[in-house]
């Protein structure tokens, strides 16, 4: 228990660096950068989007299904490494679970690629 | 203070305080970017636990996939939520109703709460020397627990048709790519020429 926490260290230290840092380079700008905004340099430059305006509109629900599918087939994967990494001393019935599983989630790929929803346009 | 003591409590104080400005930030976007720490957060102290495959799924599917969606949900919604703020202010009343059944219930619940004998005996039980966490799950979720597995599995097949059924949209007026015809299309077939008598047409 101990040992494996260990192994974790570095990726704790990481953390802590990556956290300072940011803390650094967001105080660094907010204390050091010379800013004096004018009406002209905040407008949009010729035909750009404006600089402040709310971020919200409505987007494709294409973007959806797409992100749907991945959450989908990213869970199809979390569930195959307990099995890969347990294979040597599962079952038979396991084995075939996992087989049975795949086999559900490959008919609903089939369908998926059927009726084109991994094609956009 | 020993390490594994702070690391508790740095991310325990951390995953309390983004759970708590989840409900307090006034732009959604925040909320959703503080839902993601308290994510983090909870899957530190899930590695502090042992539970490391645990910890793997919640950045994994949370972080990667679930913040994602809920990103887009958010900048989906095409609505004033400054407007909507003052709406549910007029109906304070009713919140801290609602808020207050919601605490009692918990309240009763944790006064009711009764673990069995064995139970923390079964807690300091030591895992054993040479089984990962993965490993063990491994052993246990496919056989075991299989109808739980196979029907998590038909739950993600109904969800993948249901969004397809639900968002798939073609547009006719779109000119698609056709892999096989373009293969088999023949070079010699491409082009004919015709010899045009003068004064007469095709």
């Amino acid at each position: 228990m101990d040992e494996m926490l260990r192994e974790y260290l570095p990726i704790l230290i990481f953390l802590a660096l990556a956290t300072g840092l940011a803390l650094i380079l967001i105080l660094a700008a907010a204390l050091i950068a010379v800013r004096n905004p004018d009406p002209e340099k905040v407008s949009a430059y010729e035909c750009g989007f404006n600089a402040f305006d709310d971020a919200r509109m409505k987007f494709d629900v294409r973007f959806y299904l797409v992100s749907i599918l991945f959450i989908i087939f990213d869970l199809e994967v979390a569930f195959l490494f307990p099995w890969a990494v347990a294979f040597g001393s599962l079952s038979d019935v396991a084995f075939w679970s996992m087989m049975v599983f795949l086999g559900v989630l490959t008919v609903g790929f089939a369908y998926e690629w059927k009726k084109g929803a991994l094609e956009w346009a | 203070m020993t390490a594994f003591a702070f690391t508790f409590y740095l991310f325990g104080v951390t995953a309390v305080i983004a759970g708590l400005m989840v409900v307090l930030a006034r732009n959604p976007v925040h909320s959703v970017l503080w839902l993601i720490l308290a994510f983090i957060s909870s899957a530190g102290l899930f590695v502090l636990m042992g539970a490391e495959f645990v910890a793997m799924l919640l950045m994994i599917v949370y972080v990667g996939a679930v913040a994602v969606l809920f990103l887009f949900v958010v900048m989906m919604l095409d609505i004033d939520f400054a407007e909507l703020k003052e709406d549910l202010l007029r109906h304070k009343l009713l919140g801290f109703l609602i808020g207050g059944v919601i605490l009692g219930q918990l309240g009763f619940g944790f006064a009711t709460w009764r673990t069995a004998d064995a139970a923390g005996g079964l807690r300091m039980a030591p895992i054993e020397p040479g089984v990962t966490n993965t490993h063990a799950l491994g052993m246990l979720l496919y056989d075991k627990y299989l109808l739980l597995f196979q029907v998590s599995g038909l739950v993600l097949l109904v969800a993948m048709i249901g969004a397809i059924l639900l968002t798939i949209r073609h547009r006719r007026d779109v000119k698609r790519q056709d892999v096989l015809a373009q293969m088999y299309r023949d070079p010699a077939q491409a082009m004919e020429l015709k010899d045009v008598k003068p004064g007469q047409g095709l």
